[in-house]
């Protein structure tokens, strides 16, 4: 819990009456901030000639809103309760089948429920299959935990595709938003509509898990998660601990696949597959799952690479396998652990003296990535590429795949870079050695 | 009975081919804790060098070459990547082999194309060996039967009358005792991590043929895998032994009993017509919820004994 010990103020017992409490704005400017900036979003991808949003960027923003949730709720397990789960998405997708049928039941007449309140409907899903799941799963812990879930995992996605009456078989349950039914009087045949309901949806969900994690029960979870025989001793059965943050978790992760199934009118089996919770697992731990608002920063990135690079390359799979590696090998604890690790030299003021060293590690980073992302393009285009008939093309340049040239220069970027930065890495390492030293000659790290 | 006999082949040929690809894993998963997702990849990786290697020299050299090459590329990544990763924890190793999985199925897409390969079995051994009943019984399924026997005994040898073996053994149950008293363990790690791997990529040479050499190959068989060594149980290979038979036979047999629920309960003179609740359920036939056996007895025996089936430590 470092990381969201290092974000949160740092109050005791002894100092909580004395200091009075901060103002508002100061102490919550950056949640504001991130809700000013996912508010005005869309409107930079404007096109102010057509007046029309673009829905590309509209998409890809809603599938950050709802995944966010996704991802925090499934960090409610794994990050907060200690729980690896590998089934995870069933709770998600069962949620969205459920809010397809809803929807498809308002249409029809057969249920009155505003389109903003269906979520809840996705919900309640996840809830009542996470109390159903749960209560078998959360009797175990560790690995024997994260082998039911995916067996779990796995059942339902097959169930999935057998059962015709729920789940629709292959083809899915589709619906229509637009049911006519509203509190606001919005009709959400524009993606744009959906996208502020989304917003709305998912600023109230993370205030709400935000806060869940400074409940007893949010505090027991961390206690069973760090030590279960101690929390035992305490007297709470750790069991039971962890049987209501699958529940809750189940109900959050319910509610992002409500808001899946109104973003896409569509709920299919992916939903509920594999892929799906190893994207949520992949968003917590790149973003960090030490703290809160890790999972933010790592689902932001991940359906960046998505829905951007998954657009531009075939190899896309591939640059998502390297950057795990990368991260684990390298920076364990996430995005966030990286800007923490800054934190101690942060506080005696010398953070300016990495820029320059960053930016001599970064040229030659630079031209190995490029390096490798020509290599594994070159190879991708002789055999993908070609069966499916596409050509490399680098700036309307075509390239030639089956010349020598570009994959010399594509090795000789990947090998010279590669020692550059080795020797500019070594450098880096003694520089911000020396001042981590510094910092703790000043009392600075904790 | 002569399905029961002909399901009772397939059902073992098929067993000791899951035998293979996860005693490995057993030994990985028992003595480093890693959650190996890569280990199907290997499996992968074995058939593809194989079809490779056969084209030019021919099958049965490959058989030995596809596993040993596997084998180094497990050292590799032991050495290279998974000792590094250690240090932080159990997800970031699992994760790790999860970003491997992901970049050989990729590599293995862009070297060898997208769809199957066309992995034959050799010609010396594509012929029917006897009938049962009017059924063939097939050359290779009997080799694939001999070859999974050899290995199993050479394991089991390897692994109770040889000093590494009884080595590894300890370490299956107490590394630190066996840090203690001056093994190096970590090469231990290295040893099995590499043996796992070949044997995986032997169950590939002989398993690819048998069943389709395609990219997709590795993530089909991945789950399964994981599920046969839970639960066998951690640290027994015995359990692992009979789990793979059982799941092998379970798999076959599933898809020649063409019987639901339904039918169960008719016996019991309970009818299921369309309007009963559950009818859906109830009436999938078994063929089609073969696949999904495997997983529910997975879930059934942990919640029971969450040790698995002659596990000899906690998961």
């Amino acid at each position: 819990m470092s990381a969201d010990a290092d974000t949160l103020p740092r109050v005791t017992a002894a100092t909580a009456d004395v200091t009075p409490p901060r103002p508002f704005l100061r102490e919550h400017w950056p949640w504001l901030a991130a809700i000013l900036i996912a508010v005005v979003m869309p409107w930079f991808f404007f096109n102010w000639s057509t007046g029309r949003h673009s829905g590309f960027v509209l998409t890809m923003l809603s599938e950050i809103g709802l995944m966010t949730i996704f991802a925090l709720s499934f960090n409610m397990q794994m990050g907060h309760t200690g729980l690896l789960s590998f089934g995870h998405a069933i709770l998600f997708g069962l949620g969205g089948y459920c809010t397809a049928h809803a929807l498809n039941a308002i249409k029809d007449g057969g249920l009155w429920l505003p389109t903003e309140l269906v979520p809840l409907v996705g919900g309640v899903g996840g809830l009542f299959f996470g109390i159903l799941f749960g209560y078998l799963a959360t009797k175990q812990r560790a690995t024997a935990f994260a082998m039911i879930t995916m067996g779990m995992g796995e059942l339902v996605a097959a169930a999935a595709l057998m059962f015709m009456g729920f789940f629709g078989g292959e083809g899915g349950v589709s619906t229509n938003r637009v049911t006519g039914v509203s509190l606001l009087g919005a009709s959400y045949s524009s993606s744009w509509q959906v996208y502020y309901l989304i917003v709305v949806w998912v600023v109230i969900c993370v205030v709400l898990m935000r806060l869940q994690t400074m409940t007893p029960l949010g505090r027991m979870a961390n206690a069973c998660r760090d030590n279960f025989e101690r929390a035992q001793f305490v007297g709470y059965d750790p069991r039971m601990v962890r049987f209501y943050q699958f529940m809750l978790s189940g109900f959050f992760a319910g509610i992002a696949g409500g808001l899946y199934a109104i973003l896409y009118e569509i709920v299919t089996f992916d939903t509920v597959a594999a892929p799906k919770s190893a994207t949520a697992l992949l968003a917590t731990y790149i973003g960090g799952a030490g703290g809160f608002f890790g999972p933010i920063l790592g689902t932001i990135l991940v359906v960046l690479l998505q829905s951007g690079v998954s657009l531009l390359s075939n190899a896309w799979l591939l640059y998502v396998g390297v950057l795990f590696i990368i991260m684990v090998m390298f920076a364990p604890g996430g995005i966030v652990g990286l800007i923490g690790a800054h934190a101690p030299i942060a506080r005696i003021g010398r953070l300016r003296e990495l820029a320059v060293p960053y930016i001599r590690v970064l040229i030659p980073g630079l031209f190995t990535m490029l390096g490798v992302v020509a290599l594994v393009e070159l190879a991708s285009f002789t055999t993908i590429g070609a069966s499916q008939g596409k050509k490399l093309a680098v700036g309307g340049l075509a390239v030639d795949t089956a010349t020598a040239l570009p994959w010399i220069v594509a090795a000789a970027a990947l090998l010279l870079g590669g020692f550059w930065l080795r020797r500019e890495a070594a450098a880096f390492r003694r520089r911000w050695d020396a001042l981590m030293d510094e910092a703790k000659a000043q009392g600075a790290a904790v | 009975m002569e399905v029961f006999l002909v399901s009772l082949l397939n059902g073992l040929v098929y067993g000791m081919l899951l035998f293979m690809l996860s005693s490995g894993l057993t030994l990985i998963f028992s003595m480093m804790g890693v959650l190996n997702f890569a280990h199907a990849s290997a499996y992968m990786l074995g058939a593809y060098f194989a079809f490779t290697i056969s084209l030019y020299v021919g099958f049965w050299p490959a058989l030995i070459l596809a596993p040993l090459l596997c084998g180094l590329i497990g050292a590799a990544i032991e050495m290279y990547g998974l000792r590094r990763v250690h240090k932080n924890g159990h997800i970031a190793e699992l994760l790790f082999t999860f970003g491997l999985a992901l970049i050989i199925e990729k590599c293995v897409q862009m070297t060898w194309g997208l769809v199957a390969v066309p992995y034959r079995v050799p010609a010396g051994l594509d012929f029917p060996l006897f009938s049962v009943y009017g059924t063939n019984f097939h050359a290779y399924r009997a080799f694939m039967l001999l070859i999974s026997a050899l290995m199993f005994v050479s394991i089991w040898l390897a692994l109770t009358r040889t000093r590494v073996g009884l080595i590894i053994q300890a370490s299956l149950t107490h590394p630190e005792m066996v840090g203690a008293l001056g093994h190096n363990v970590p090469r231990v790690f290295t040893l099995v991590f590499a043996g796992g791997t070949a044997l995986a990529g032997l169950a590939g040479v002989i398993g690819g043929n048998y069943q389709v050499t395609e990219p997709s190959m590795a993530f089909a068989m991945g789950p399964i895998v994981f599920v046969v060594v839970v639960f066998g149980g951690l640290g027994s290979l015995t359990g692992c032994f009979i789990a793979s038979l059982l799941m092998g036979l379970i798999q076959t047999f599933a898809i020649v009993l063409d019987y639901s629920l339904a039918d169960l309960l008719k016996q019991l003179g309970i009818t299921i017509t369309s309007s009963t609740p559950f009818a859906e359920v109830l009436s999938v036939p078994l063929p089609r919820i073969g696949a999904l056996l495997p997983y529910i007895l997975l879930v059934l025996i942990l919640l029971v004994k969450p040790r698995g089936l002659m596990g000899t430590r906690d998961t």
